[in-house]
């Protein structure tokens, strides 16, 4: 049968274009691969190749015609042996490829359904509740950098495919001394100290994560990932999606984050918000030495990346730990910190600080304030913020980060679409202030928020 | 190939000290079986470009479509020099990788049409396609960043102690990306097994190397690392299976990394939207008729009398029909359930 040569399209948005000239005469013997013609667009010019081999019967298209609609037919084709009067009918000619092709490409391209009915919401991935600490459990005060030691410690021992990599994570015993200890313990096949070279660095962790290593990778602070940003978005957040579901990276990229003090701008910035709007990503935040021990452990075993935000301040703090062999929580679970009847505190990380000390105040003034600790940033607990949302009608978000497209702004968003009716005053959410971290001590405490602040947002919602 | 042999053959300033630096090696004699093999692989990828490339004009592949056609040889002799359970990795240029690492042409032209057929399901199209059976890691669609990754993968196989290499393949415009030398810095200064391919078809898009490197001799970009590099006639499948043998045994015996930079050819565009103003009709012709690596291997086994007209016609035909069916499948393959929106993600 012969073969009808259909006018291509550039691109997905092409619909006419110019045949611009044939480099095959009618009779002409052509092999798949030969340029039989070209074609232009404004924009671009392309090769006409034969994908199959023939004498080129007829053309149809005239060289020099304008406004060639894409896949209408400019040549015939003849298979060996054809005569040219099979080409006298080559309206029953078949079109060599698809059996049905497309109307347009346009439509093509956009052949799926369109979704005109509302697409369905994400389903939720189901999360267990924290385990039982059983009764009696020895609680031990430790400090947010023994916690985290000890959860790479044990992490490691359980599964050889666990290693820990980045800037003085070795050697150095960790620039915040979080990795203390760990070299002597698990040689430096398994502690790994690199060159100054993050965006590098965080890409050989994702190859290693994508080969079935578990990979941790150490940032010194949260600032210098910027420079592997493309690494965590583009390679280790979509590979799972991207791939159908056959390979992800189960990494951890931790590190202090956030401001520390007088480390001024390019030290001092929250990334919370920043990794919470990419989906693939997980993003863990604690405040206690108990979460961050088991959230970091549960990070590690976790298949999808995982961004563990620290804060250098937090590290010294003590918080008890309960001493059991195997202490892992759940991501993507907040911690009510405080029940409380009149109003709710929503933060996280450091934040946490500000919320613990201004309801200690509002106490004294017999406001009685439930905490909620996320934990998780991403998936965020919207379950357990709503129910307290439903029981106190108020909410005040408290973060260090920058306030616009803050976490604080997307809770208040969704709690205004999911729990409207339940709220007796605007969400507040304090924020940093929307500048550069000042170096100055006294601009540097303005820009941060402070307990004022939230106990001045406490006493506005709850109109006292 | 011409550009090769205008320049002086590589030599390694990396250790130069030493002696002990590779140098390109000559081209291997090719057995029948093995010249056979040569011609069906590299065949079937160039049909199945000029395929892809005529569904896309058709309006049933969208997006970016970078088509392989012309560098065939690069990743077919490179296949001929490894062993199970060796990684291959690439940037988007990525059909010809994966059929060479015998991935289904089903599955690949199927992703192309983003079908749920698709390797992956028809959620990654042309630039981000995965198999984690046939140990290929991507299909990634940002220059530069696949080799991090591909150092990546050596490190894993350092780590475990096994004798894998990591093929981690980029372009000459990729080479001018920063993370690629914090990747040469890692990968020599920890003796990781990768071998570094820079396909060199001398643009990165529409920009030749000459105005972009301002070292245009890719063999030595690893100079500073002390990475040895080696240019390899990329349109020659003998040379490129050398080169691949040469530099495989180097990584398997601990050496480190390695630098292979092929010298090649795309015949088409950058992508399939491309003005074609950047070079002259007459070079890409030159290419074409002097330096073609499938006509080469045609040539040879004439010359030899290993296979007769009739013989590669078979051959042909049986490409064609591989080709055939996968485009067949790839347009009557459903598109992916609209439960698939929500899958291979947590939330």
């Amino acid at each position: 049968m012969p073969i009808e040569i259909l006018m291509p399209a550039l691109s997905p948005t092409m619909e006419e274009g110019n045949l611009a000239k044939w480099l095959k005469n009618e009779g002409d013997k052509v092999v798949a691969g030969d340029v039989i013609a070209e074609i232009e667009t404004d924009k671009a010019t392309m090769e006409v190749e034969a994908v199959d081999e023939g004498t080129l019967g007829k053309i149809l298209i005239a060289a020099g015609t304008e406004g060639v609609k894409v896949n209408t037919p400019i040549a015939v084709l003849l298979a060996d042996g054809e005569s040219a009067d099979a080409m006298k009918a080559p309206a029953t000619a078949k079109s060599e490829a698809p059996a049905k092709a497309p109307e347009a490409p346009v439509e093509a391209s956009a052949a799926s359904k369109p979704a005109a009915q509302p697409v369905a919401a994400a389903p939720k991935a189901e999360v267990a509740a924290d385990p039982d600490i059983p009764a009696g459990t020895e609680m031990v005060s430790t400090t947010v950098r023994e916690a985290l030691r000890d959860a790479m410690a044990e992490e490691m021992r359980r599964d050889e495919d666990v290693f820990v990599m980045g800037e003085e994570v070795a050697e150095y015993q960790g620039a915040y001394k979080i990795t203390q200890g760990l070299l002597q313990e698990f040689g430096n096949r398994r502690v790994v100290d690199t060159p100054i070279t993050e965006h590098g660095f965080a890409g050989v962790g994702v190859g290693a994560a994508f080969a079935g290593l578990k990979p941790i990778v150490e940032f010194m602070t949260f600032n210098f990932a910027m420079q592997a940003i493309d690494q965590i978005v583009n390679s280790a957040a979509k590979t799972l999606y991207m791939s159908g579901g056959q390979m992800g990276a189960p990494i951890v990229f931790r590190g202090p984050n956030g401001a520390a003090a007088r480390v001024a701008a390019q030290h001092s910035q929250c990334y919370a918000a920043w990794y919470s709007h990419i989906p693939g990503l997980k993003v863990v935040m604690p405040y206690t030495a108990a979460d961050a021990k088991g959230l970091l452990k549960a990070a590690i075993r976790d298949p999808n990346p995982v961004i563990f935000l620290e804060n250098e301040i937090l590290y010294g703090q003590h918080f008890d730990v309960p001493k059991l062999d195997d202490f892992v929580l759940p991501i993507g679970k907040a911690r009510i910190h405080k029940q409380g009847k009149d109003v709710t505190i929503v933060s996280f990380g450091i934040g946490m600080t500000y919320a613990v000390k201004a309801e200690a105040e509002l106490r004294e003034m017999g406001i009685d304030v439930e905490i909620i600790d996320l934990r998780t940033i991403r998936p965020l607990d919207f379950d357990t913020v709503i129910a307290s949302v439903k029981k106190t009608n108020r909410l005040v978000v408290v973060e260090e980060g920058f306030p616009q497209s803050s976490v604080g702004d997307h809770i208040a968003s969704q709690v205004m679409q999911r729990a409207f009716d339940f709220l007796d005053a605007p969400v507040i959410t304090i924020a940093g202030k929307d500048v550069p971290m000042p170096y100055a001590a006294n601009l540097e405490k303005l820009a941060l928020p402070n307990v004022g602040e939230v106990v001045e947002a406490v006493k506005a919602v709850t109109y006292r | 190939m011409a550009a090769a042999a205008k320049r002086a053959p590589a030599k390694s300033k990396a250790d130069a000290k030493s002696g002990s630096n590779p140098v390109t090696p000559k081209p291997v004699e090719f057995t029948k079986e093995q010249e056979l093999s040569a011609y069906r692989h590299m065949l079937l990828i160039r049909r199945f470009e000029e395929k892809a490339g005529q569904l896309y004009g058709m309006g049933f592949i969208g997006g970016f479509c970078h088509l392989y056609i012309g560098q065939e040889a690069v990743v077919t002799g490179m296949q001929m020099a490894l062993i199970e359970g060796d990684q291959m990795i690439t940037a988007y240029r990525d059909h010809g990788h994966m059929l060479a690492m015998d991935m289904s042409p089903r599955g690949v032209m199927a992703e192309l049409t983003g079908r749920q057929g698709g390797y992956s399901k028809g959620k990654g199209g042309s630039m981000h396609m995965f198999s984690k059976e046939k140990q290929f890691y991507g299909g990634h669609g940002i220059v530069g960043a696949q080799v991090p990754l591909g150092t990546g993968l050596a490190f894993a196989n350092r780590y475990r102690g096994n004798k894998n290499v990591s093929l981690t393949y980029f372009g000459d415009g990729a080479a001018n990306q920063g993370q690629v030398y914090e990747s040469f810095n890692m990968a020599s200064l920890w003796r990781l097994p990768v071998i570094y391919i820079i396909e060199n078809n001398r643009y990165a898009m529409g920009t030749s190397v000459t105005r972009s490197s301002a070292e245009t001799d890719f063999s030595q970009r690893g100079t500073s690392f002390r990475i040895p590099g080696i240019q390899v006639d990329g349109m020659d499948v003998r040379a490129v299976k050398a080169a691949g043998d040469m530099a495989t045994e180097w990584c398997r015996a601990g050496k480190g990394p390695i630098i292979l930079e092929m010298q090649t050819y795309r015949y088409r565009g950058h992508s399939m939207s491309d003005p074609a103003k950047y070079r002259t009709k007459e070079e890409v012709q030159k290419m074409r008729s002097e330096h073609d690596p499938i006509e080469q291997v045609k040539a040879r086994l004439f010359d030899k009398k290993w296979a007769s007209e009739d013989d590669l016609k078979a051959i042909d035909k049986e490409v064609r029909d591989i080709v055939a069916d996968a485009a067949e499948f790839a347009q009557a393959d459903p598109e992916p359930d609209a439960s698939e929106l929500w899958t291979d993600i947590v939330h």
